[in-house]
C-alpha cells in the first residue's frame, strides 16, 4: 500500500513539498487555513532581487502539486497531532481526523503586526502603511495617499519587529532590507519625481544579487540612505507624517516631514504554527521558531520522529531557501520511509 | 617663535594602547547591557537634550568604549535623566543607568569633579 503524507500549509514550502512527495509515488493530503493555497506570494507583488512577477512563481507551484495524488483541503489548519503507532492522527479545525505516515509542517510565518510599534503611528496615521500594504498598491498600480494624491516623499523603516528586544524578537528577519531596497526601486519606477529615504540600521543584504539590487538603487534610481533607527513619527495637521530619526553618520538628529512612511514589517513564528507546537508536543526555539534537531544537518528534523520541517515555519528565509528546503524535506521523508519498510 | 604661526597639532588618531578605558570597564562591570549597543542612534533620536545640544548617547557610547573621555566628560552634563532612550533602545541597554555609572565613574578616576 502507497504511503500518505499530509503536508500542513500550503505556502510556497507546502506546495513544492506535495509536488515532489507525489512525484516519488506518495499520496499526499495538503492542508491549507486560508481558502486558496499560495500563501504569503499571493499578496506580492514582485520578488527580489530580480523582480520577477510573483504569478510565475504561483503558477510554477500550482502546476507542481496539482496532481491526483495530492488531495487539497482549504480552509482546514490543524488542532491536534498525535502519534498512533507508527503513524499520526491529525485533526482539523472541522473536527475531521487525517492519518498520515509521515508528516511535513510548512506553516510558515506571519508579517510582524505593526501596530505594535506604537511609536510609528501604524494604524493610527493613514499615511502609515506595511511592506505588505505596500504590495498592495503596487497590485493595484495605484501609489496614493489618504488625500488621494501621489506621494512625493517616501520614507522606508527598516527592522520593524526585527532587530529589537522591546517587541521580543532578537533576530534579523533578513529579508527586509532587500524588499526595502526592492519596494524603494518600484516606488521610483511608479513615480519618478518622487523622492524615497530608506531608514536603515544595517543594510543586510547578504543574499544573492541582493549587494546588486542595492548599488541599483543609488546608481539607478537615486533612493537615500540614512543611517539611523526612526525613533518616531507623528503626524502634521496636514497629514504629513514626520520622523525623528539620528543620522548616526552625520552625528546629528533629523527631521523630516514624509508624505507616507513604509514600516518593513519583520517576520514572525506564525499563529498556526505556534498552535501546533503547543498540542503535539514539536519543540520550538528561543525566537518562537520549531526548533530543529541540528542546525547544520539536521534543519529538517523535529524532534517527533515522523515529523519533518519545511520551509520558514524554523526561520526566515527566501522563496528560493524554501523551495530547496522543501526538496530537503521531501529527501529527509522518502528516506523515513525507506529505513521502515519491513 | 611663538607668534610664527606653526604649532605641532595633536594627532587625530584614536590612541587606543594610551587611552584610558576606566570609564568603560567601570561602566560594563555595572552594566553589562552597555556593551550591546549597535550604534543605531534610537537613543539620540528621541533625545530631548540632543535636539539643541550636542548630546549623543550613541556618541557617548562609542568614545568612552575607545577611551576617548573628553567629550563625554563635558557632555554627560546635558542628559537630563529622563530615560526616553531606554524606552527606545532595540538593544535593551539600560541607558539611564549608563549615564549615572558614567557620571560616578568619572568622579572616581578622574580629578574632574561635577
Amino acid at each position: 500500500m502507497g504511503k500518505h503524507v499530509v503536508v500542513i500549509g500550503a505556502g510556497v514550502a507546502g506546495m513544492e513539498a506535495a509536488g515532489r512527495l507525489s512525484r516519488n509515488g506518495l499520496e499526499v493530503t495538503l492542508l491549507e487555513k486560508e481558502s486558496v493555497a499560495g500563501g504569503h506570494i499571493n499578496d506580492w507583488f514582485r520578488l527580489f532581487p530580480d523582480r520577477r512577477d510573483s504569478n510565475e512563481v504561483r503558477e510554477y507551484l500550482i502546476n507542481l502539486s496539482s496532481d491526483p495524488k495530492i488531495q487539497l483541503k482549504t480552509g482546514a489548519s490543524v488542532d491536534k497531532l498525535t502519534r498512533h503507532g507508527s503513524s499520526y492522527l491529525l485533526t482539523t479545525d472541522a473536527g475531521e481526523n487525517i492519518n498520515a505516515d509521515a508528516v511535513v509542517v510548512a506553516t510558515g510565518f506571519s508579517l510582524f503586526r505593526s501596530s505594535r510599534k506604537e511609536e510609528y503611528g501604524y494604524g493610527i496615521y493613514e499615511n502609515v502603511i506595511s511592506s505588505a500594504d505596500l504590495e498592495k498598491l503596487f497590485i493595484s498600480g495605484e501609489i496614493v495617499i489618504s488625500s488621494g494624491k501621489a506621494p512625493q516623499r517616501i520614507g522606508i523603516v527598516h527592522c520593524v519587529g526585527s532587530r529589537d528586544e522591546k517587541v521580543g524578537n532578537l533576530y534579523c528577519s533578513k529579508l527586509c532590507c532587500v524588499t526595502a531596497v526592492k519596494q524603494a526601486i518600484e516606488i521610483k519606477e511608479h513615480l519618478p519625481d518622487s523622492e524615497v529615504f530608506c531608514f536603515y540600521m544595517d543594510m543586510r543584504m547578504g543574499g544573492a544579487l541582493y549587494e546588486e539590487l542595492y548599488r541599483e538603487a543609488q546608481e539607478k534610481w537615486g533612493v537615500n540612505f540614512i543611517r539611523g533607527k526612526v525613533s518616531e513619527a507623528s503626524e502634521t495637521i496636514d497629514g504629513k507624517i514626520v520622523v525623528k530619526v539620528e543620522d548616526t553618520l552625520a552625528g546629528r538628529p533629523l527631521k523630516m516631514d514624509i508624505d507616507m512612511l513604509v514600516l518593513m514589517a519583520g517576520m514572525e513564528m506564525s499563529e498556526g504554527g505556534s498552535k501546533l507546537a503547543a498540542t503535539s508536543g514539536l519543540k520550538t526555539g528561543e525566537n518562537r521558531f520549531f526548533a530543529s534537531a541540528d542546525h547544520h544537518f539536521g534543519s529538517n528534523i523535529s524532534n517527533l520522529e515522523g515529523v519533518f520541517f519545511a520551509g520558514t515555519c524554523i526561520a526566515p528565509m527566501n522563496v528560493t531557501e524554501t523551495i530547496s528546503h522543501a526538496r530537503a524535506a521531501v529527501t529527509e521523508v522518502m528516506e523515513y520511509f525507506s529505513n521502515n519498510n519491513r | 617663535m611663538d607668534k610664527f604661526g606653526f604649532t605641532i597639532s595633536k594627532g587625530r588618531q584614536i590612541n587606543y594602547d594610551q587611552n584610558d578605558r576606566r570609564i568603560y570597564n567601570y561602566i560594563i562591570e555595572n552594566e553589562p547591557s552597555f556593551r550591546n549597543c549597535i550604534a543605531c542612534g534610537g537613543c539620540s533620536g528621541s533625545c530631548s537634550a540632543g535636539n539643541f545640544t550636542r548630546f549623543s548617547l550613541r556618541e557617548l557610547n562609542i568614545l568612552i568604549n575607545r577611551g576617548e573621555n573628553d567629550l563625554p566628560r563635558t557632555n554627560l552634563k546635558k542628559c537630563m535623566l529622563c530615560g526616553k532612550c531606554t524606552l527606545i533602545c532595540p538593544r535593551g541597554v539600560n541607558t539611564r543607568n549608563v549615564v549615572f555609572l558614567a557620571k560616578q565613574a568619572f568622579k572616581r578616576f578622574d580629578s574632574y569633579a561635577f
